[in-house]
């Protein structure tokens, strides 16, 4: 092993990476997800995408849904490190429940006339897009779907005249009558 | 409205902050005035019951109350002004984050309608001190601030301990609004530490432990942050159990250092009994640690052949840097309580005889050997002279950060726990004086002294000023190397030996330094006089600056060095050139 001068072992870890998607409810206060998003800005963990609102009005409960990548450690490590923080009440893995569904939503905006005009409708409406607003040179699809339909539709209209995207990033819920 | 005037729950916030420093039971707290704190400071002015000591730079408030917290098992109370006041604390809110130092830090914030306008001393401190707090807090309405106030002592206290921080703007300290002493319903509902230990674990815990051959306990911080329970307890496992026992920098005291089953510290300047113990054992407790990388070495070849159990109150401890087979999640000192109960009830004491003599033969390499000398005082010899002029009194040691550090570990014996205040985590230079402040306000009556470096007692000199104002006789004993020596050692062993900026140059004259403070200085350049000045300082009730003039060149040894497992430790009689160059060569090659 060739180590650099450093009294640090540095290593490489060639865990496979894995992407969950953590549902975690908190306290709505100030600050709350700036903590969070800190969390893993500071600690060197990925977001690929994150939605958050408020849920429940009255107890000032919001959900935070993050859809992370890493090593089964890191992604534990991020679990235990969110569970932690003194606002978060709880963090469900919904990718580890393997009962939960994934929702996306996008505003698509084309641009095109003729063929690509025809082409870009025909397509919406194979996916269930929407328009929800249109011009006689452009039109603006409503999608909803998981994540790869949402990139597939994306992918597929590029080519038509893809003027600008605009997503809401990952929400999920588990299937079935119990709550989280 | 009328009967409100009357109503004693009805106060300034100003007001709310001192009543409710009283009702947690603080009786001292650190601070420096300014601007954004001036109604908090007309109240401690009106008042006796809790004592203001005036640092000279609020770094010194924060490791002060880091020293007070840990030397008393209470949490730590520090009190500093908006903008420079606050980010002045950064050091040691991080300091007490990374050790788990019960700390409460109120500062002063600008009033609400100016926060957001760069207004004069503004800065957004709870921005600022979020990722280096348990928690932290703005209070925007003064009817909030008692909650606040409790929560955050109850924060701090609880749990994995830690620094907490609440930001009270100007405005709501003058504010009148309703107090109401500390209560249950203060506190999130989302924060409940973990306390009691799953009992399947703890009977898989015991099961392991009772059919170990090559066992060993690896104690850390934890067992002292639990309280004297624990220690209580941990002693009892190692009576019952007759296991060999180590520990991190930040556990030492919780088994006496005069125990027959203590291997002495674990890790990078760990012994060499210690670190062959831990990597050749089968069974290994880890009480209140976290396997730091400055304990681990390399991490996948850290003790490779054991089944290891890991107790603590924080679950993301758990399994961070090395996996373990058994985790319990709880207090020390419940989860060790239920374990003895259990062996006590269940098992017997193993037959571990011949590990014991392979122990016996590690220890023999006397891996903390050094050669003394007649003619310079030789660091390890000092901290051995220091340790025998102290056996047996009242003492607290406090560091800074270097070898003088992990030589006081080394060569320090401690006994008891709260005894030992050290920057472990963050490894702060600059630690050590303002620690020995806050340690002999707690004790006034106590040996309070600082195991200093040459380099690392310039960073927080000032609070000598602070020392001598409140007649606290702290005593500084500076290893005085004339160098930066981890750092220098470190440059010789990895970086050629090219001295970049490590040697300290334009030293002060440090006797000449303790009397412009109105403190005594004491100096000592031969070994023969070391004893007679270590006796003098002891005995002057003041604060002492110890300039003890020490071999320049001495290394810290034993030393894992880099990238290796704790099998390949270099030990001081190796470490001649040759095998020195061998054990660090890597990437760049030394000279
Ligand atoms: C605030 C801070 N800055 C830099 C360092 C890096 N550092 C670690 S030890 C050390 C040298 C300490 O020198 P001294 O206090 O003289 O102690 P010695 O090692 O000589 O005993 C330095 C610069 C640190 N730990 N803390
Ligand atoms: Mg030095």
């Amino acid at each position: 092993m060739n180590q650099p001068a450093s009294a640090y072992f540095i290593e490489d870890r060639h865990d496979p990476n894995e992407t969950h998607t953590l549902a975690v409810l908190v306290q709505n206060e100030p600050g709350v997800l700036a903590r969070v998003i800190g969390l893993f800005s500071g600690r060197g963990y990925n977001i690929e995408s994150l939605t958050v609102s408020e849920t429940e009005a009255q107890k000032h409960l919001s959900r935070i849904t993050i859809v992370t990548t890493g090593t089964p450690m890191v992604i534990a490590q991020i679990k235990n490190q969110l569970d932690r923080m003194i606002p978060v009440y709880q963090v469900v893995d919904m990718t580890q429940t393997k009962r939960s569904i994934e929702r996306e939503l996008a505003m698509v905006k084309v641009r095109g006339q003729g063929e690509h005009r025809v082409e870009a409708l025909r397509l919406a409406d194979a996916f269930r897009a929407r328009v929800i607003d249109a011009t006689t040179e452009s039109f603006v699809f409503e999608i909803t779907g998981n994540t790869d339909k949402i990139n597939q539709f994306i992918d597929l209209m590029r080519p038509l005249g893809l003027v600008e995207v605009s997503r809401t990033g990952v929400a999920a819920i588990g299937r079935g009558p119990e709550g989280m | 409205m009328s009967d409100k005037s009357h109503d004693p729950n009805q106060m300034t916030g100003a007001a709310m902050i001192v009543r409710a420093l009283i009702d947690h039971g603080v009786t001292d707290i650190f601070g420096y005035p300014g601007g954004a704190v001036l109604p908090i400071y007309d109240e401690i002015f009106q008042q006796s019951q809790v004592q203001h000591i005036l640092v000279r730079h609020e770094q010194g408030a924060g490791h002060a109350a880091e020293g007070y917290a840990r030397s008393t098992g209470k949490p730590g109370v520090a009190l500093v002004t908006s903008g420079p006041g606050a980010t002045n604390m950064v050091t040691p809110l991080t300091d007490a984050l990374m050790d788990s130092i019960p700390l409460v830090c109120i500062s002063g914030q600008v009033p609400t309608h100016l926060i957001g306008n760069d207004a004069f001393q503004e800065c957004d401190t709870v921005g600022i001190t979020r990722p280096c707090t348990k928690h932290n807090w703005l209070v925007r309405d003064v009817n909030d601030l008692a909650k606040v106030l409790h929560e955050a002592f109850y924060v701090a206290t609880s749990g994995r301990p830690g620094p907490v921080l609440v930001d009270v703007p100007k405005d709501v300290q003058f504010a009148t609004g309703t107090y109401h002493p500390p209560r249950k319903s203060d506190v999130h509902r989302s924060y409940a530490p973990r306390l009691k230990g799953d009992a399947a674990q703890i009977r898989k815990a015991v099961s392991l432990l009772a059919n170990a051959k090559r066992p060993v306990i690896y104690s850390g911080g934890g067992v002292i942050n639990s309280g004297l329970e624990a220690t209580k307890l941990l002693r009892e496992l190692v009576e019952v159990t007759g296991f060999p026992i180590t520990s991190t920098l930040m556990g030492l005291g919780a088994y006496p250092a005069s125990g027959k089953n203590w291997l002495g510290m674990l890790g990078m300047h760990g012994t060499y009994e210690a670190n062959m113990t831990m990597h050749d054992c089968d069974v290994m407790l880890c009480v209140g640690a976290r396997f730091d990388d400055r304990i681990t070495g390399r991490v996948d070849a850290f003790s490779p052949g054991s089944k290891k159990i890991h107790i603590d109150i924080d679950p993301s401890s758990i399994n961070k840097n090395i996996r373990v087979d058994v985790p319990i999640i709880g207090d020390c000192g419940n989860v060790l309580g239920d374990i003895l109960q259990v062996f006590k009830a269940e098992a017997k004491k193993p037959d571990i005889r011949s590990w014991w003599q392979q122990i016996a033969q590690w220890r023999a390499r006397n891996s903390l050997y050094y050669k003394k000398s007649n003619d310079v005082i030789l660091p390890q010899h000092a901290i051995q002279a220091l340790f025998e002029q102290t056996r047996g009194k009242d003492t607290y040691i406090t560091t800074e950060v270097g070898q003088h550090q992990m030589w006081a570990a080394q060569f320090y014996g401690f006994e008891e726990p709260h005894r030992w205040m050290t920057s472990g985590g963050l490894g702060t230079m600059g630690y050590g004086l303002p620690a020995a402040v806050g340690v002999q306000v707690a004790h006034p009556d106590s040996l309070v002294i600082d195991i200093a470096g040459d380099a690392s007692v310039q960073m927080t000199m000032q609070e000598m000023s602070t020392a001598v104002q409140y007649e606290l006789p702290i005593k500084i004993f500076i290893l005085n190397n004339q160098y930066m020596g981890m750092v220098r050692q470190w440059q010789q062993l990895l970086h050629g030996n090219r001295l970049s900026h490590s040697y300290s140059e334009a030293l002060p004259d440090f006797v000449k330094l303790a009397e412009a403070y109105g403190a005594v200085g004491l100096q000592v350049h031969k070994p023969a006089d070391l004893d007679g000045a270590i006796k003098e300082m002891i005995s002057v009730k003041r604060p002492v600056l110890f300039d003890c003039r020490v071999a320049a060149l001495e290394n810290c040894f034993p030393m894992i060095p880099s990238g290796k497992a704790h099998n390949e430790m270099l030990l001081p009689e190796q470490a001649n050139d040759e095998a020195t160059a061998k054990a660090f060569a890597g990437g760049k090659a030394l000279v």
